[in-house]
């Protein structure tokens, strides 16, 4: 199953998430730099973290720009696999494939840190490998990472089940605790923690990990179905 | 002549500017003035170092490497890339702006080896958080160093934080950056072979930073004046566009060499590359990107811009590399050629503006400078602990150490830095040093930086000497083995004797003690003029040490992991409170001698504990540092908050019954390791303690949900928890 890692100017987890699908998952994987305008030859898009363009006017706002948000967008919605890590996440939002906005942190820190999860839905295609309900212990990294998202939305996320993670202790603000959700459809996956960076037992944690395995899972029931 | 006023201005000296009219055989221009001002500065020519700098050791028990403008060692088929250095003044006047370039100079320093760096470090200083200004420059520091690093995608994996009076006046910013490259992959910084390239690449030249080296590092502050416009302004996303694309252009081998544009810009470059090499460069001026206009060929060649670099590339591969820049949206631009005459030719506009000897610049004079013991220091060795009282409720003197901001956790500091990103982080921030995995071997590095200002103040040559070995303790309780060091100089001005003398036998004892480890000093740098009207700070030499894991499974932590493992003191304790935290936080002294240090036993040591932890016999250590025993016991008690765990000391007067008590609990007796084991474990480690000739005390048990040592000091574990991970939170919320 080909997996893709779109490069962004100032993307800073790419190589991360190449390494957890090429030297973990066992799959093969490409870099995209972001002036690409094709996707056909891939199973499954990862917008990794970092800080495209700096994100020096609001976080992910330029990289929304970027010739391949166009692809990546026609790919979402014709069901193809899209996750976004972090940055990966903030640019899914700005590019509209998500709903809400993120804010700064109430701390106005950065922070860096493990935090645990509620797995809140394993219905998808990213979090079937997971109990439901699950804790996982899976660390953010980010300056905002606080979601928000107004009433009627908020209530839509929840009666269609499209919050995926919750913080059990809130590191951020985030509205609801929500630290990962996914679109109507359940093919696109934003969240703010990163996978990438607990997917070995090294590491302090791999429960990031069934987010990768569940990802292959479903790629391989797809491919098997006529 | 040129007026005094100009080249003072400059920061060149009177005897320094007739030295420059000597060897030119004529008045020298204003941008050839110019450029003589930064290059002979202390921060780019080490003047006054220098004659000294070549006491440190460049070969030890791994090979090393030693560059140009970095060092490192050889590890199998790679190269450790590594280099500590200050941006101490432009952080005191402008902090997030002032670390944030601090963290991106050094960072530059290592990919223009050809390393990708793989983490930084960061040992800091500032007056107490109780004052404003102090207050002040530790939040915007740390946030600079959040703000480039974390945007660069390179984790911030360790450092140090100290408070004391001495800095309050002259914060200290120490980066360090580490990297890793194929050992036969490692760039040059010099230009050779006539008509190749001079390349200019990455980001446009402004009027930042102009005398950043020369006005700024070189002087020390006085009261009431405006130094900001000299300070530069850092961009970490083209840094991390210029890191990608110099990683693709050295891949390509068409680079001859390679120079940071840093401190002295253009100038330092070209001429350094050009002395390096042997060779000399004409450079056009015009052909320079600008982001501002009207600027005077002086000032181009002195502007501190950051993220440029300067590149030599193999006549007709200009193309190629100007295509990898594009790609990044950067500037790859052909400036100059390399030329026979070893001459810096520099031109603006058609007309020669400066043409001078490379070597003139890239040889600074070479001053030995007075050196004088001070009267001030026999008074204040002078401790009678015959006259300091003991105290009478030794809890509330844990809790107030714990609390201390120079003891108390640094988890605000960190948490604010990336540490994870790249993973390879696989022992966080919180332990004795960082350890990192070096993806596809097994194997791992650690890294720590370590120096007691204090120790150095009251005892230069025996303060540095602990600083290094604290560095290898640190690297020894992880489970590495010491490699090599950097280190970054920090003292007043050398031209008073006093603070001269301090340099010099600072620099002997790092230079005696790394000798005895086999540790050879692969990079550094000096910073001097750390003083302002309130006086200068205490002689820091930072020292920044990398450690090796043959096996990264045999790492280890200082947390006590647990329920029933015993607790172990390695070393013994004498009555020494000189210097002490204690001494400072609660009689308010600083005073008497630096605790001694004899380098054998700290060797047999560490020895003892590196070859426990191998045999996997250790679960975990943790050295004896500020606060002594009973803080190395509550930190390896509450340091990981995941498992806050008690412990029960039940014999402490046996350590050494016949000294004070609030020695043995405070006291920082040197070459001590707390350890805890399995009990089963316990005789091999006291038969290899035996033969190391090093004490062993059995001194109590993990476990419980109280701290108490031999009941002087019985809390709540959460008690001692809180205290010291409020301890600096309490003055940054």
């Amino acid at each position: 199953m080909k997996f893709g890692v779109v490069v962004f100017p100032g993307s800073n987890c790419d190589q991360d998430c190449f390494y957890a699908v090429n030297d973990l998952l066992k799959q093969p994987v490409e870099y995209i730099w972001h002036k690409t305008t094709k996707l056909d030859q891939f199973e499954a898009i990862i917008l990794p973290g970092g800080f495209s363009y700096g994100d020096y006017l609001r976080t992910g706002a330029i990289a929304r720009f970027s010739p391949i948000m166009e692809a990546v967008i026609k790919y979402a919605r014709s069901g193809g696999l899209v996750i976004g890590i972090c940055n990966g996440f903030q640019i899914l939002l700005e590019a509209g494939l998500l709903p809400g906005a993120m804010l700064r942190n109430t701390s106005l820190h950065f922070i860096c840190k493990y935090v645990e999860l509620k797995v809140e839905n394993t219905a998808t295609p990213f979090t079937s490998e997971y109990k439901p309900g699950q804790r996982v212990r899976i660390p953010i990294a980010h300056n905002e990472g606080n979601y928000y998202i107004d009433a009627k939305g908020l209530r839509s996320l929840k009666d269609n089940q499209q919050i995926v993670f919750r913080y059990t202790a809130n590191p951020n603000g985030s509205i609801d605790d929500i630290a990962g959700i996914v679109n109507q459809e359940g093919n696109v996956l934003g969240m703010m923690p990163h996978p990438e960076r607990s997917s070995e037992k090294d590491l302090g944690s791999s429960d990031g990990y069934l987010v990768f395995t569940s990802m292959l899972k479903w790629l391989k029931q797809k491919s098997i179905k006529p | 002549m040129v007026k005094a006023e100009i080249y003072q201005a400059l920061g060149l000296s009177d005897s320094e500017y007739l030295k420059v009219e000597e060897l030119m055989g004529r008045e020298p221009s204003p941008t050839e003035l110019a450029m003589f001002s930064v290059e002979w500065s202390e921060h780019c020519g080490y003047p006054r170092s220098r004659k000294w700098l070549k006491l440190f050791p460049q070969t030890g028990k791994y090979p090393s490497l030693v560059g140009e403008d970095s060092g490192g060692f050889i590890l199998d088929d790679l190269a450790i890339i590594f280099k500590m250095e200050s941006h101490n003044h432009p952080s005191q006047v402008e902090p997030k702006q002032g670390a944030a370039t601090g963290v991106g100079g050094i960072i530059r320093d290592i990919f223009t080896a050809g390393a990708r760096p793989i983490a930084s470090l960061d040992s800091l200083r500032f007056g107490p958080p109780t004052e404003a200004y102090s207050n002040f420059l530790l939040k915007g520091v740390v946030e600079g160093i959040a703000f480039y690093g974390n945007c660069l995608g390179v984790p911030t994996v360790g450092g140090e934080v100290y408070f004391d009076e001495s800095y309050s006046g002259n914060c200290l910013v120490n980066a360090m950056s580490i990297g890793i490259a194929p050992k036969n992959k490692i760039a040059r910084a010099r230009a050779q072979g006539t008509g190749n390239a001079i390349m200019y690449v990455g980001s446009s030249t402004g009027r930042d930073g102009i005398g950043g080296c020369s006005i700024l590092a070189s002087q020390e502050f006085c009261e009431k004046e405006e130094k900001r416009p000299t300070v530069q302004i850092g961009d970490p996303f083209t840094e991390k566009c210029l890191i990608e694309a110099t990683l693709e252009m050295l891949a390509t081998d068409y680079v001859v060499g390679i120079k940071d544009m840093g401190a002295a810009g253009l100038t330092c470059s070209s001429a350094e590359m050009a002395a390096a090499g042997g060779v000399g460069m004409e450079i056009d001026l015009d052909k320079v990107p600008r982001r501002e206009e009207g600027m005077e060929p002086w000032e181009v060649m002195m502007s501190e811009s950051q993220e440029r670099m300067l590149v030599c590339v193999q006549k007709g591969k200009e193309a190629e590399i100007t295509r990898i820049f594009e790609k990044w949206d950067l500037h790859g631009v052909l400036i100059g050629r390399v030329t026979e005459d070893k001459m810096v030719r520099v031109k603006d506009k058609g007309k020669v503006v400066a043409e001078i000897k490379s070597e003139f610049l890239a040889n600074a004079p070479l001053y030995d400078m007075p050196a004088e013991k001070p009267d001030y220091l026999k008074e204040i060795n002078d401790l009678d602990l015959q006259q300091l009282p003991v105290p009478d409720d030794y809890p509330a003197v844990l809790l107030k150490l714990l609390a201390s901001p120079t003891i108390a956790s640094k988890e605000w500091v960190y948490e604010q830095y990336d540490h994870m990103v790249q993973t390879n982080s696989v022992v966080l921030p919180g332990s004795d040093a960082a350890v990192l995995r070096l993806k596809g071997t097994g194997k791992g590095i650690a890294a720590t930086s370590d120096c007691n200002g204090r120790y150095c103040f009251l005892n230069p040559y025996r303060g540095a000497q602990i600083a290094v070995a604290e560095a290898a303790r640190n690297l020894v309780c992880s489970g590495a083995d010491p490699a090599a060091v950097t280190d970054c100089l920090n003292f007043g001005n050398p031209e008073k004797p006093d603070r001269f003398w301090y340099f010099k036998h600072c620099v002997q004892g790092i230079a005696d003690a790394c000798k005895t480890f086999g540790l050879a000093v692969v990079s550094g740098n000096v910073s001097f003029y750390n003083e302002s009207p309130k006086g200068p700070i205490y002689p820091t030499p930072t020292i920044g040490m990398i450690g090796v894991l043959n096996d990264l499974n045999k790492r280890c932590t200082q947390y006590f992991k647990n329920e029933g493992d015993v607790i172990v003191l390695l070393g013994e304790t004498k009555e020494e409170l000189g210097g002490s935290e204690y001494l400072k936080v609660i009689h308010n002294r600083v005073a008497g001698e630096a605790p001694a240090l004899d380098l054998e036993k700290e060797k047999a040591l560490q020895q003892l504990v590196y070859d426990a932890i191998q045999q996997e016999l250790v679960n975990s250590a943790h050295d004896c540092a500020e606060g002594g025993l009973a803080v190395a016991l509550a930190e390896s008690c509450v340091s990981n908050k995941e498992q806050i765990i008690g412990a029960q000391i039940i014999d402490l007067q046996a350590l050494n019954p016949g000294i004070r008590k609030d020695a043995i609990l405070f006291g920082e007796t040197q070459s001590r390791i707390v350890i805890s084991c399995d009990p089963a474990a316990l005789v091999k480690i006291r038969t290899s303690a035996k033969k190391f000739g090093i004490v062993c005390s059995e001194i109590g048990r993990v476990g419980g949900q109280r701290f108490n040592i031999a009941n002087l000091i019985d809390l709540p574990i959460e008690t001692v928890s809180e205290s010291w991970r409020n301890g600096l939170t309490r003055y940054v919320k």
